[in-house]
């Protein structure tokens, strides 16, 4: 029998507000254990939350982004469980009533394929603290700066079928979370959380199977690895004509494998109830209207218009488009020298292979986005030479000059001028009478000899084209003559 | 009457004023009495040499003015409020010595016009009671007869506001705690509109009732408080800007046509026949002052304090999950595990009716349960929010009853029957649950010439006529004025 795997995903994006989402005490990421708290993240008697209306606009961002439905009337709900990192002994979250809901995600398989994921919804909720085990001292410690930073979960509808979906599906969201600029999105650092569930049915059913959920995958590395690991294990019992388990399994990174979490830990009740330190948050539609003005250009939207106004290819659209920094970086580039193509390549191969060898983003190129695309204007001017353009690029890029400056301080400049280039051809042509006669009598190759002497002679700076054009010019005359 | 009369804040402020007396002077009488009526149990902390110290500092900064009313007046602060100079317990095991980093911003209000801390008043254990007997620092007497509960959980403000121990004190209300013992001894107390004051600094019980409210002599001791405590606050979210105008200057012919409502469902079995015979009379001396008197109907009364035992609980199951052991407060010694810690932590820490509605809470939130009762308490509490809004809005533009069904209950009397205990609260909790101001002012004796207080509700955001109906009210009575007998034998100056 064969089977069908359907996936449905959670994630957590953390927000990168200043403050956090219920009190003025700093979000930031690195700081020193508890240093970023206040009496509210530390749940001392007598504090209450207010919303941070930053975490609202950034979750109306995303919703957005993903064609939700904007709820306009919010609630906050706690959710109740004891444990040390969470200072209050309930989570503020979003219950029955999400911020967004009913929307979906296009994702695409190798640059080509694509796949519509449905979003359930999108909920603000704050995040716990964290508790660090030191087993030499077999003491427990707890580091409530994280407790109380902004998040957005985002539920996907059970409609990813592979683990490369499921990949594509959490690279896309962060592309986007990125470009809405909410979230850096780093998942080593926690700031996007995945976890996954998992069931497999006959291929053909419509019904699911029994599912489970995988969580800790803290990394992209390991997306598809352990959602891998984990279809093969369901198949491997289904197969073996045994049942899953309905479970909540941890990720364990170092083996590559999933195992149970202990039933204790996920047999809670929350207890949700609405939140009654926080008035309901009205959204009305003119809000929404506000910051939809304000949406920056997303991917999706931008790789399109790569490929079929500029004529770039859906490959080179995909790198160009991953980061919002390269297709700003590329779009402010194509304004100075209008060739789309020349641009595309000069930074993906050229700008990329050196900000790659020094492990570098293209936030800190020496390079600006207008200098590159002055240099391309040159080339496609006829001033110099590829060649002459490859080592100012490769200049400026050590030095930070702009390539200006350095083909002014070199002298570089492309003879491509008839007058100028002519009596030099002519020149050569006449002090070489053997080598000309050779030509003539069939020996062709002889050609680039004479284009090699004029370069020579011009130290490079012949414009090749014009060169090749009126070489070919004068040994017409002169073999007619 | 031949006892002392008690004398006003208003009259207190007028002495400064006129610098008849000085702050030291008056801060020294006080904690004189303090120490003389210790056995009234009605403060937990009293720093003396502190309140002394601010005394000194607003003496020499000159008597009160227009930017600071209260300067040089001493306030007692039920000990929920957190201050940043001493402890705040909530009467709990639980917080015994604990000090908060910040000040509530309703406290700090009256700092800034110029008053400050005298001591902190005892209450039920994080203000779950009725009769002050719940706090883990022992209950508190009624100054009008010693072997009697002061009411709850405001117990300790209202006994010391009686006994002339401070001139005003700070109460807070979530089911009638502020007007409940304001009325067992014989003083005035306010619950403004919820959202009126801000809730920040307040040791949460129930967060959707929760008030702060001035308890003091006088009508217009309330409002000249309860006006400077009010406002928007940035750091409660549910606390609302309204305009404040000066409450203690009455409503010119706040009378003419005015309708009170009396509700024809308070009149019910249980209800001391003395307590509706006095109420009845301050109603009759409000129609000589000029209103009406119209009977409405508030159907759904009957299900307020179900309604409100679900709704309280379930919220106070909540906010005392901070209280784990973990950060602050007890922690229980010798534990081995984590869940232990908890458990052994709260165990110990917290009293038993506490205890019970942490219980209660949790259940009716629990899956399964929600719906039956939260959810449906929920329901029950629109109905009677619109119970209030029909009435104002059709039949009358304030409402009078009685504001506890009995006069002070002898200590012990209903401890072992807590539902007993929760009827204390019958003609309180709706107007809690509706979020409406309420006004309790003393308007008579019963046979053991123990206080009768008269609640007077108004729509939301009407707290200025409330007050001004009550100041006239109080220029027509002497009841507010009486001291209790423990005063005039005990010959306090």
């Amino acid at each position: 029998m064969e089977f069908e795997t359907v996936i449905g995903l959670e994630v957590h994006i953390q927000l990168s507000t200043k403050t956090k989402i219920f009190s003025g005490a700093s979000a930031a990421f690195g700081a020193d254990p508890n240093e970023n708290i206040d009496p509210l993240t530390f749940g001392l008697p007598g504090t209450l939350p207010v919303l941070n209306r930053q975490v609202a606009v950034s979750a109306i961002k995303l919703g957005l982004a993903l064609n939700c439905e904007i709820r306009r009337f919010n609630q906050f709900a706690r959710k109740h469980y004891f444990y040390p990192d969470l200072p209050k002994g309930y989570q503020i979250s979003q219950y029955e009533e999400p911020i967004c809901e009913h929307g979906r995600l296009v994702i695409r398989l190798d640059d080509e394929i694509e796949r519509v994921v449905g979003i359930t919804r999108i909920h603000m909720e704050e995040d716990a603290g964290k508790n660090i085990h030191d087993a030499r001292t077999k003491s427990s410690l707890i580091d409530l700066n994280r407790a109380g930073v902004p998040l957005l979960e985002v539920v996907s509808e059970p409609d990813i079928r592979s683990a490369a979906e499921a990949a594509s599906y959490l690279k896309t969201l962060r592309q986007i979370a990125r470009y809405l600029e909410i979230s850096d999105g780093n998942m080593e650092e926690g700031s996007l959380r995945c976890d996954a569930n998992i069931s497999l049915r006959p291929t053909g059913q419509l019904k699911f199977g029994t599912r489970t959920e995988v969580k800790n995958i803290n990394s992209f590395k390991f997306v598809e690895r352990a959602l891998n690991y984990e279809i093969a294990r369901q198949l491997s019992i289904l197969k073996g004509g045994g049942q899953v388990i309905q479970e909540t399994r941890l990720f364990d990174s170092t083996s590559g494998t999933t195992h149970p979490m202990r039933s204790k830990e996920e047999s809670a009740d929350y207890r949700y109830f609405p939140d009654p330190d926080l008035p309901p948050l009205i959204v009305e539609e003119s809000w929404v209207e506000k910051v939809r003005s304000k949406m920056p250009k997303l991917p999706e939207e931008l790789r399109q218009m790569l490929i079929e106004d500029l004529g770039l290819t859906p490959y080179d659209a995909s790198v160009l488009t991953a980061e919002k920094e390269n297709v700003d970086f590329f779009l402010e580039c194509y304004q100075v020298s209008k060739n789309a193509k020349a641009a595309s390549n000069w930074i993906t191969s050229e700008l990329f292979g050196l900000l790659n060898k020094d492990e570098r983003g293209i936030a800190d190129s020496p390079i600006s986005a207008r200098n590159l695309g002055e240099l391309l204007t040159r080339i496609d001017g006829g001033e110099i030479s590829g060649k002459m353009a490859k080592e100012v690029f490769e200049e400026a890029f050590k030095t930070g000059q702009s390539p200006s400056d350095i083909i002014q301080a070199k002298g570089l400049k492309q003879i491509s001028d008839e007058s100028e280039l002519l009596p030099i051809i002519e020149q050569i042509l006449e002090t070489s009478p053997n080598q000309l006669a050779e030509y003539f009598s069939g020996k062709e190759k002889l050609r680039d000899y004479f284009v090699g002497q004029v370069m020579k002679a011009t130290k490079g700076s012949a414009d090749p084209k014009k060169l090749n054009l009126l070489l070919d010019k004068e040994l017409g005359r002169r073999k007619d003559g | 009457m031949t006892e002392s009369q008690q004398p006003t804040l208003t009259d207190t402020i007028e002495r400064l004023s006129r610098k008849k007396i000085s702050s030291v002077e008056l801060t020294h009488g006080y904690l004189q009495a303090i120490r003389d009526h210790s056995e009234l149990g009605a403060f937990i902390s009293v720093d003396e040499d502190k309140a002394l110290e601010a005394a000194a500092l607003a003496d020499k900064a000159g008597p009160p003015d227009e930017n600071q009313p209260l300067r040089g007046i001493p306030i007692a602060v039920k000990d929920l409020f957190v201050t940043a100079s001493g402890t705040t317990t909530c009467a709990s095991q639980f917080l015994k010595g604990y000090e908060s980093p910040f000040t509530a911003t309703s406290v700090q209000k009256l700092y800034d016009a110029g008053a400050f801390c005298i001591g902190k008043t005892n209450l039920d254990e994080f203000a779950m009671g009725s009769s002050n007997e719940n706090s883990s620092f022992g209950p508190v007497k009624n100054p009008w007869d010693t072997t009697r509960v002061p009411g709850g959980s405001s117990g300790g403000s209202a006994a010391a506001v009686a006994a002339q121990l401070a001139p005003v004190a700070l109460g807070t209300d979530t089911g009638g705690s502020i007007r409940q013992p304001a009325a067992m001894c014989g003083i005035s107390g306010l619950k403004p509109t919820y959202g009126r004051i801000s809730r920040y600094g307040m040791i949460a019980f129930a967060s959707s009732l929760d008030q702060a409210g001035p308890m003091a002599v006088s009508a217009k001791d309330c409002a000249l408080v309860a006006r400077i405590m009010a406002g928007a606050d940035r750091l409660d979210a549910t606390s609302v800007d309204k305009p404040i105008t000066r409450w203690e200057e009455p409503i010119p012919n706040v009378f003419e046509g005015l309708r009170i409502g009396v509700p024809k469902q308070y009149l019910i079995d249980g209800v001391d026949p003395e307590v509706l015979s006095a109420v009845d009379q301050a109603i009759s001396q409000l129609e000589k002052l000029g209103a009406t008197r119209v009977e409405i109907s508030l159907p759904h009364t009957e299900f307020a304090v179900a309604c409100y035992y679900v709704i309280a609980a379930a919220e106070a199951s909540s906010n005392l999950a901070r209280f784990d052991g973990i950060r602050f407060g007890a922690r229980a010694q010798e534990i081995s595990t984590l869940t232990e810690l908890y458990e052994r932590s709260r165990t110990e820490g917290f009293g038993s009716e506490v205890k019970r509605r942490i219980l209660l809470g949790t259940y009716v939130l629990s899956s399964g349960y929600y719906d039956a009762y939260y959810l449906k308490a929920q329901k029950v509490r629109t109905l009677i929010q619109r119970d209030f809004q029909d009435a104002f809005e059709h039949e009358c533009d304030l409402i009078a009853c009685p504001t506890a069904p009995t006069t002070a209950f002898p200590l012990g009397e209903k401890t072992a029957d807590p539902l007993q205990m929760y009827l204390a609260d019958v003609f309180t909790i709706p107007g809690s649950l509706a979020g409406i101001p309420v006004l309790s002012v003393p308007c008579g004796f019963d046979g053991n010439h123990l206080p009768v207080g008269i609640q007077l509700i108004g729509q939301a955001w009407d707290e200025h006529r409330l007050l001004s109906v009550a100041q006239r009210y109080q220029e027509e009575t002497t009841w507010h004025l009486q001291a209790p007998p423990l005063l005039s034998h005990g010959g306090k100056a």
